[in-house]
């Protein structure tokens, strides 16, 4: 990375001077390390979670070249954790929202929009425009995506990824230290770990994890300290505890490794089964389902039907059509409260839970399960829009 | 001996919602079997069909990642500590 060893030829204005003043008189800093972020360039993959704290303090320190990739659009949901983006902002391009934010805190920062989905086709391109990469993504393929593309254009992958009030954080792909496949070699495949429906994140939690990269990042410009390479950061926000790993660099990684066999980027949907997705919706497909307008069709008619709900207890506070609850995880030994004989339409919050303890109940015999299409975020939607969404 | 295994908070619902469970053993392989036998859910999401640990599943003994050591051979002693550190991918696929 030349902008960490080199004098950089950037100068600082005297607004640039007043403004950096704070850091200008820490030695860790100086002149010399200022102008070397202002020099710097730095890629943040994703402005939500991680990447609202990330690009915002990036913008404030100072680095002098932020790109941004996002094609995604404001949501309420993200206004929980994703403080670039307000109320207001609802609907917008996170881009704009972001822009905005981040120009508003330092206009003396150019950034570079990417209004795009990164992808194996665009991503090399869009990295070499950028010393550092910042992977605040939310999904096993962009992630693999994002750490091939470092190791092939030899560019720092500063990591973090997050679930509940747990998180991760370290430096990939740098020189000398692992990448994020010499730690984890394959994904995990779609549908064997839990889903977004029962996962949720504390919205403070990517505050933390998206501060020690952005903290990872500024220490890589600067070149000194002790930067998070070849340890993974694990952060337990319930517990307030950080513990650290050591990562070694394997040397037969398939793509860091001494005899690399990926040397260019590949299909990373299909690397993660995400097109396999659909192999979550092939199993549907073998399901038998069925539409919320005719479920209260048939409810409204008074016909025999057990409507079970597989949903966590929470879940069931927030909002529900007055199902028998039994959480999918507890099914298997709460089959019992269940009578084969009936007819059972079963749901969760948006179908794919209960589209595996329809699949379990078929297993255990309980012939006349169906699932309902799109769980109570259809029902809610399409047939009672007096219900919250969540 | 008795040592502890911490288990993630992803894989928490399959091993009684506990974020520590004490085993018995002398290796972490010894380690692991014992905590699946306590928690028979938890072995699909370790294990793969063949019995062999899954790649997205590292495993530590206290600092250190087992497949530098002696992998499921690597002895343990009372005072150790061995994660289970899954791959996690954000708020999303989780």
């Amino acid at each position: 990375m030349a902008s960490v060893t080199e004098a950089s030829p950037a100068t600082l204005s005297n607004e640039e001077i007043l403004r950096y003043s704070r850091h200008l008189i820490m030695p860790e800093v100086t002149m010399e390390g200022q102008k070397r972020l202002k020099t710097a360039r730095v890629l943040c993959v994703g402005t939500g979670g991680l990447g609202s704290p990330l690009a915002l303090y990036l913008a404030a320190a100072g680095v002098g070249t932020l790109g941004l990739v996002d094609f995604d659009v404001v949501d309420y949901t993200n206004l929980q954790r994703q403080i670039l983006h307000y109320t207001s902002d609802v609907g917008r391009l996170k881009l704009d929202s972001a822009i905005d934010k981040l120009t508003a805190i330092n206009p003396f920062v150019e950034i570079k929009r990417f209004d795009t989905y990164l992808n194996s086709q665009n991503a090399l391109e869009i990295f070499s425009g950028f010393d550092i990469i910042a992977d605040g993504t939310d999904n096993f393929a962009t992630r693999y995506l994002v750490n091939d593309a470092c190791v092939l254009s030899g560019k720092p992958n500063v990591y973090a990824s997050i679930f509940r009030f747990e998180g991760q954080a370290s430096i990939f792909a740098t020189e000398a230290g692992p990448c994020y496949r010499c730690l984890y070699p394959e994904p995990p495949p779609p549908g064997l770990v839990p889903s977004c429906a029962e996962g949720g994140v504390l919205g403070v939690l990517p505050g933390l994890l998206g501060v020690i990269q952005a903290t990872e990042v500024i220490k890589l410009i600067l070149g000194g300290g002790e930067p998070l390479i070849g340890r993974l950061v694990l952060v337990d926000a319930l517990a307030m505890r950080f513990r650290e790993l050591r990562v070694r660099k394997n040397p037969e990684c398939p793509v860091c490794g001494a005899n690399p066999t990926v040397k260019e980027l590949i299909d990373y949907d299909q690397f993660c089964g995400v097109r396999g997705e659909d192999s979550a919706a092939s199993t549907s497909a073998k399901i038998p389902e069925i539409q919320p307008e005719e479920l209260k069709r048939r409810l409204d008619a008074k016909e025999d039907i057990f409507v079970l709900d597989v949903r966590e207890p929470h879940e069931y506070q927030i909002v529900n059509i007055k199902g028998h609850l039994i959480p999918l995880g507890d099914l298997p030994t709460r089959v019992h409260e269940l009578d084969s004989s009936r007819e059972i339409v079963v749901h969760c919050k948006s179908g794919a839970r209960s589209a595996k303890a329809v699949d379990f109940l078929h297993q255990s015999g309980f012939k006349r399960a169906t699932n309902l299409t799109g769980g109570i975020l259809a029902w809610a939607e399409r047939i009672d829009p007096s219900l919250p969404k969540y | 001996m008795s040592i502890k295994i911490l288990i993630p908070t992803p894989l928490r619902p399959y091993a009684g919602k506990q974020s520590i469970v004490e085993v018995s053993a002398q290796t972490v392989g010894e380690a692991l079997a014992d905590l699946v036998a306590q928690h028979p859910d938890l072995r699909r999401h370790l294990f793969s069909e063949d019995g062999k640990l899954r790649s997205f599943v590292n495993v530590y003994l206290n600092d250190e990642d087992i497949r530098y050591l002696s992998k499921d051979a690597t002895p343990v002693k009372e005072t150790d500590i061995v994660s289970i550190v899954p791959s996690v991918a954000g708020g999303i696929q989780w």
